[in-house]
């Protein structure tokens, strides 16, 4: 037996919030956060009336993956589990929205809930056994989890459900008789209202009592349970929690894409939310904003850099990233702001 | 189902077991060395095959190109240590994953560039045909079985009986006291990289005679030997190779069972494992972490 750090070291350390009482040029810490907050709801809500349609589109998969990065957040950032099998609840979202609309006929805004309903359960579920595994062996669970995906989704006994190996196509709703919007944009804004709503629901849980009892978790697991919380329950909440998030936005995503197949969920796409988690910034929620839109764009900035050496280029953009922020974007915020930050008053 | 049928799969099964086993022991070696697990680690065995490959080619024996491979995978893992892990490594674990996926990114891609996607058959160094005559296993298997269990036997002799073996397990286990009794810890870290890289290229110029060589050869073998590396007990070299071993045989095994077959292979495989480690959280061989409070 040793005694050491051992598979625990894969908790991220703790976000350093810069102290209140402070300014930058003058304007109090707290303004500029509202600042950016309105400025970025404005630049949101008319982007899709100046973009075209494709931007329109790609904008409103960044969303899509920033929902997905924030369930992930909150499991790897606030409860300190780590997690390589997120992509299995976004298929499960994606396909009971798919099956939903397509065997049953029912309106797309009704499959969000109910993917959210079922990840929960699932995500639960699966919570409760992983409870036993820390760090890397819970990495290799998860793990397991996102490589059995694509190969349940085609098995043939199911097939009757899932459409087996060429999936399910459905259909693009239309915006609602009245508004000015085509397909496209609505759907954008669709999705932006959901975005808002899940992200507003995750701030409020961090900061909640309960919030509190999943970050004292991450921290330090025994003075947790010392203190009374119900570790076991808590982590396995977490867990049901983190897979809504990407079950809503697996369902979104089928949505708007308007096609599910068991290839489009692989441990890639696992690895995908993961990037965007870093590269975001561990433990921020709007990180997970900043998360979203870079996997959406990175890939395509490597693309038009080099052809021949799209994925080359794009691994060396990630190292250069992680060269510059280490801590990811909301990492790289926090610094500027505090160097730029002097006492008010 | 009669007994022939299992004894055959299963034999099979060590054979492929092989293969997981080298790439496992790997995976082990650079964790004991920097404690993290490289995913890029297939990538870079991928790519020393590929060396290896164009030595061959440039008329190199065998025997001569292996060790030219091991000797050239072993500075890149140096190299890549000093240069690129050096300057972050104070940054989270997560970043190290992003470094490690970008690592991979980067080896796939120039692999394609440099030699492009086709794919390309790859000598072994042992005669064709089966072993002693029989149909249950190949030389080829045979020998790369023993090699696995030779380069096992290596590395647990260094890290056993040598100085800097000592040194290097010390760097990894409490690299402050390591460095207060005089091991240059850095160094031992850059010297874990290059033995990690040089095993993974012995594992790939192994496994290349099976599935032939090309830029994502190794993407399905890591993941099994991911798998037998954490099953087996990620600290413990020789745990590793039992856990390559024991995936390869489960794999091989779960396949003969009727309506699981070929489609659910993978799956319950994994779930098999998944369930070991239900009941042993570090693994069947590793060391249990007692946290102080």
């Amino acid at each position: 037996m040793t005694v050491g750090a051992g598979p625990q070291a894969v908790i991220p350390p703790k976000p350093v919030r810069p102290p209140s009482g402070l300014a930058v040029a003058g304007i109090s810490l707290r303004a500029w956060r509202r600042f950016w907050l309105v400025l970025g709801i404005v630049v949101a809500l008319t982007l899709p009336l100046f973009a075209g349609s494709f931007t329109t589109f790609q904008l409103t998969q960044a969303a899509i993956y920033a929902i997905a990065i924030l369930g992930l957040n909150l499991l790897t950032g606030f409860n300190g589990q780590f997690s390589l099998g997120h992509s299995a609840f976004y298929a499960i979202g994606a396909y009971t929205a798919a099956i939903m609309m397509d065997q049953w006929e029912i309106a797309y805004y009704w499959t969000l809930p109910a993917a959210g309903l079922i990840c929960l359960v699932v995500g639960f579920l699966f919570g409760l056994p992983a409870l036993r595994l820390e760090g890397l062996y819970l990495a290799l669970a998860t793990f397991a989890l996102a490589v059995a995906t694509p190969q349940i989704l085609k098995f043939s006994p199911l097939e009757e459900w899932t459409g087996g190996v060429q999936g399910i196509f459905i259909l693009k709703p239309d915006a609602p008789p009245g508004l000015p919007l085509d397909q496209d944009q609505w759907l954008y804004y669709f999705t932006l209202a959901v975005t808002a709503v899940l992200f507003v629901c995750a701030r409020s849980l961090v900061r909640s009592r309960t919030g509190r009892a999943i970050m004292a978790i991450r921290d330090n697991p025994i003075a947790a349970r010392s203190m009374g919380i119900n570790t076991a329950l808590y982590k396995s909440l977490t867990f049901g929690v983190s897979a809504l998030y990407p079950g809503v936005a697996g369902a979104l995503g089928a949505i708007v894409v308007q096609f599910v197949a068991p290839d489009s969920f692989t441990f890639l796409l696992a690895v995908t939310f993961l990037v965007g988690l870093v590269i975001g910034g561990v433990g921020s929620i709007p990180g997970s904003l900043a998360g979203g839109l870079f996997v959406l764009f990175l890939p395509n900035l490597a693309e038009q850099i080099s052809k021949g050496l799209a994925w080359g280029v794009y691994g060396v953009i990630l190292i250069l990233l992680i060269y510059v922020m280490p801590s990811g974007t909301a990492g790289l915020v926090r610094l500027v702001t505090i160097r730029l930050a002097k006492p008010s008053g | 189902m009669d007994a022939y049928t299992i004894l055959q799969q299963a034999i099979s099964g060590v054979a492929t077991g092989g293969i997981y086993a080298s790439v496992a022991l790997a995976v082990v070696m650079i964790y004991r060395a920097i404690d993290h697990f490289n995913f890029a680690q297939g990538e870079m065995a991928m790519f020393s095959t590929y060396i290896a490959w164009s030595l061959m080619h440039a008329g190199l024996p065998y025997w001569w190109a292996f060790i030219l491979t091991l000797a050239i995978s072993f500075l890149g893992g140096v190299l890549i240590e000093r240069v690129i892990f050096r300057p972050i490594h104070d940054a989270p674990v997560l970043s190290h994953v992003v470094v490690f996926i970008g690592l991979l990114a980067i080896f796939n891609s120039a692999a394609g560039f440099i030699w492009d996607y086709t794919i390309k058959p790859f000598p072994s160094p042992f005669a064709s045909g089966g072993l002693f005559g029989s149909t249950l296993i190949s030389l080829h298997k045979a020998g790369m079985i023993a090699v696995t269990l030779v380069v096992l036997g290596l590395v647990y002799a260094f890290f056993r009986f040598t100085e800097v073996g000592l040194a290097m397990r010390a760097a990894a286990q409490n690299p402050e006291s390591a460095r207060l009794v005089g091991v240059r810890v850095e160094w031992m870290t850059a010297l874990g990289w290059g033995m990690a890289a040089a095993i993974g290229a012995v594992a790939g110029m192994m496994i290349a005679h099976d599935v032939y060589l090309e830029p994502n050869m190794m993407i399905g073998v890591l993941l099994y030997g991911f798998a037998g590396a954490i099953v087996g007990g990620v600290d413990s070299p020789g745990g590793a190779v039992f856990g390559g071993f024991l995936v390869g045989i489960i794999e091989n095994l779960v396949g003969l069972v009727p309506f699981v077959g070929s489609e659910l292979k993978l799956t319950v495989a994994l779930v098999l494992i998944v369930g070991v480690l239900m009941v042993r959280p570090s693994g069947i061989f590793g060391t249990r972490v007692v946290r102080r409070v």
